[in-house]
């Protein structure tokens, strides 16, 4: 009687052998993204474009002989359920490496848990500093957030505009380091800071501001907040009659900017990591595939997501192996890798170095302009 | 030097636009405090629930008139606003305060926050934390200033500008005739002076009590959709740093007195702008609660508060 026990035991392990032995094949890769709550918008792209990359790698082969197995796991953007499911993505489905997530605040809760069990994690859109800081096992295809601040310096300078005000949100530590940035960038150029003003998240009013903003005559004002304040900014500069362009980051990117500000933001321009209307060659080509499979236009977190998975598979090909050490190596090793979003090389911090995009407002949209390479 | 000074008249403009607003909300806090002597916290969110009322029956109200914004539409959502925060005011006293009426004042005051918190969060779940556009409902601009006034053409005026200050000023008028003139504003002023009297001279403590109310929440109505037109963006914290300003007004006018919260108001709009432009936007909050920890220190009755205390 007391045998039946074990042999069920036999009889399980044996067939958990027998399972894993036929899917040995697979490359396990785990994915967490916000799929629901108040960053599904994000998260639904990325994981999108991150499915699209590793359904082309399969199509064509996969790496080294064996093709990529996609496990995705919602965290519902809420706080503590990163750590939960990466947690799980490592110990029970034994991914070789984690990709996600496009919010700060959720790769920062899971960057650890991939650190100490040495898990390489590739986050697609998380642009804090601190992210990579956890650990030589973290890095991001993405830039971080004081480089679109020399990036505008650099638009602004070479647009001719010389006197410059900065207005930051000084509750955003997102804010004060493109202000920062972006200030070293103007004044190493050899234009001038006329004017540095101050608001909170959550402020309405902005007239005080930009009324001493405008009384020092700017080329151009740098505002590096988000979309809800820089909206009203936008309203009320017009209404002082500031007609100068407005500058500003990808902190601009949200729904209701546009409806909010109506045109008073025409002819601003901001800087991002993707736009559908690029040109070039990879771009375009991904738009088509992305459309031909979702009917929809890719948007930043997209591209950033499947530039994500790119990366992976290159590094894994580059390391000939799926070993935790060597393939953090690889994917820190990665130089000169062309994403959809541009030419990627992971510098020593393991973050992205490539170029931005710089998009302007007109007409009701969102436009092409250039992109500006580190 | 022109131009400076232009600047500092510019800065004043903007003071006092923002400064209207509070004091339109701090009159809500002294009335009610006048009648009975407590707090009532909830005020700024009921300031917040004129602003989506607005949000809501705006575009409906604006179609009756025209298909655009129109003035007569914009008064109309002005009213629509008034009448339901009225409504909202009336039902929360009767609901959560008139129950605690014979309770200690403290129990009062913290049921307030009760109230306060819960309007926030069932705002947040009932029309969602991010925040929305507001409907245009007059075409704001600047107005034209002659060249021939020299100087001064420089100087932007708006027109929400002007519209607040002016439905504010009317509405204080308005407030401060029904308080001196009429049956009603006397039954207030005798209910502030002494309530046990009021009542064995026959008034009646529930009906004045739930008017007070009614009208100090109808002018945070108006408030929400006014602070609303010359700032598009509405969410349902939005009354929270306002309520926590106009009360900083009231008590800086001295509460309880009705001068005293429009005189409050317009300071400290006029202080926040003057900070913000000239020494640093950082200190903007700091400096006005320090007005509010001084005024309680030196002059716990307020700037008007200390000759017409009893007067509601």
């Amino acid at each position: 009687m007391n045998k039946s026990p074990s042999f069920l035991a036999v009889l399980a392990f044996g067939s958990l052998v027998a399972g894993s032995a036929l899917r040995a094949e697979d490359i396990k890769v785990g994915e967490f993204a916000a799929l629901t709550g108040g960053s599904a918008s994000f998260g639904q792209s990325s994981h999108k474009g991150t499915a699209l990359a590793f359904d082309e790698l399969n199509a064509a082969g996969g790496v080294l002989g064996r093709k990529f197995k996609l496990i995705t796991e919602d965290d519902q953007s809420a706080a503590g359920q990163p750590a939960t499911i990466v947690r799980k993505l490592i110990s029970q489905d034994k991914v070789i490496c984690v990709l996600g997530e496009v919010r700060s605040s959720a790769t920062i809760e899971a960057a650890p848990i991939c650190q100490e069990n040495k898990i390489p994690l590739i986050s697609p859109a998380a642009t804090n500093p601190k992210v990579t800081e956890v650990g030589d096992y973290i890095s991001r295809v993405c830039f971080i957030d004081p480089f679109q601040g020399t990036v505008m310096s650099k638009f602004a300078l070479g647009k001719g505009w010389k006197k410059i005000a900065v207005l930051t949100d000084v509750k955003q530590d997102y804010s004060v380091g493109l202000a920062d940035f972006f200030t070293k960038g103007i004044v190493a150029g050899g234009g001038q800071i006329v004017k540095e003003q101050k608001y909170s998240t959550g402020d309405k009013d902005f007239k005080p501001q930009l009324t001493s903003i405008k009384a020092t005559k700017p080329d151009a004002i740098f505002i590096p907040g988000y979309y809800a304040e820089v909206a009203l900014i936008g309203k009320q500069a017009r209404l002082l009659g500031i007609k100068v362009p407005l500058l500003g980051g990808d902190g601009w990117v949200g729904d209701s900017l546009l409806k909010v500000a109506g045109n008073s933001l025409d002819g601003s321009f901001f800087s991002c990591h993707f736009s559908a209307e690029d040109k070039s060659e990879a771009v375009q080509e991904f738009v088509k595939k992305y459309k031909a499979k979702y009917n929809e236009t890719p948007d930043d977190m997209a591209a950033l997501g499947y530039d994500s998975a790119e990366i992976l598979a290159d590094a894994i090909k580059r390391a000939g192996t799926t070993d935790g050490d060597k393939l953090k190596t690889a994917i820190a090793d990665t130089k000169g890798f062309k994403g959809v979003t541009g030419v990627i090389t992971l510098d020593a911090q393991r973050n992205a170095s490539k170029p931005a995009v710089i998009l302007s407002i007109g007409g009701g949209g969102f436009h092409f302009e250039a992109a500006v390479a580190p | 030097m022109a131009d400076k000074l232009l600047e500092l008249l510019q800065q004043i403009v903007n003071g006092l636009s923002q400064g209207a607003i509070y004091a339109l909300i701090a009159l809500g806090y002294t009335m009610v405090f006048g009648v009975l002597r407590f707090i009532n916290f909830a005020h700024g969110d009921v300031y917040m629930l004129g602003a989506f009322v607005g949000f809501y029956l705006g575009p409906k109200a604006l179609r009756l008139f025209s298909e655009g914004p129109s003035y007569p539409g914009a008064a109309l959502v002005l009213l629509l606003a008034m009448a339901l925060c009225a409504i909202i005011g009336i039902v929360i006293e009767r609901l959560c305060y008139r129950p605690l009426r014979e309770r200690p004042k403290l129990t009062v005051l913290i049921t307030a926050i009760g109230v306060s918190l819960f309007l926030e969060n069932a705002g947040q779940y009932v029309f969602g934390a991010d925040p929305k556009s507001f409907p245009e409902v007059i075409t704001d601009r600047a107005l034209e200033i002659p060249e021939s006034w020299g100087k001064i053409s420089g100087l932007t005026i708006t027109v929400s500008q002007v519209l607040v200050f002016g439905v504010t000023l009317f509405l204080m008028f308005g407030l401060s005739h029904i308080v001196r003139k009429t049956k009603l504003g006397m039954a207030m002023r005798a209910l502030s002076f002494n309530p046990v009297a009021a009542q064995l001279m026959g008034i009646n403590v529930d009906v004045v009590i739930s008017f007070t109310f009614g009208l100090g929440s109808a002018l945070a109505g108006a408030a929400g959709i006014l602070t609303s037109i010359q700032q598009p963006s509405i969410d349902p914290l939005m009354g929270v740093n306002a309520g926590l300003k106009a009360f900083v007004a009231a008590v800086l006018g001295g509460i309880g007195n009705l001068q005293g919260a429009a005189l409050g108001g317009l300071l400290i709009g006029l202080v926040e702008a003057l900070v913000v432009g000239y020494v640093n936007p950082t200190y903007r909050d700091p400096i006005v609660f320090g007005v509010l920890i001084l005024i309680l220190l030196f002059k716990p009755t307020g700037l008007l508060g200390a000759s017409e205390r009893e007067k509601v």
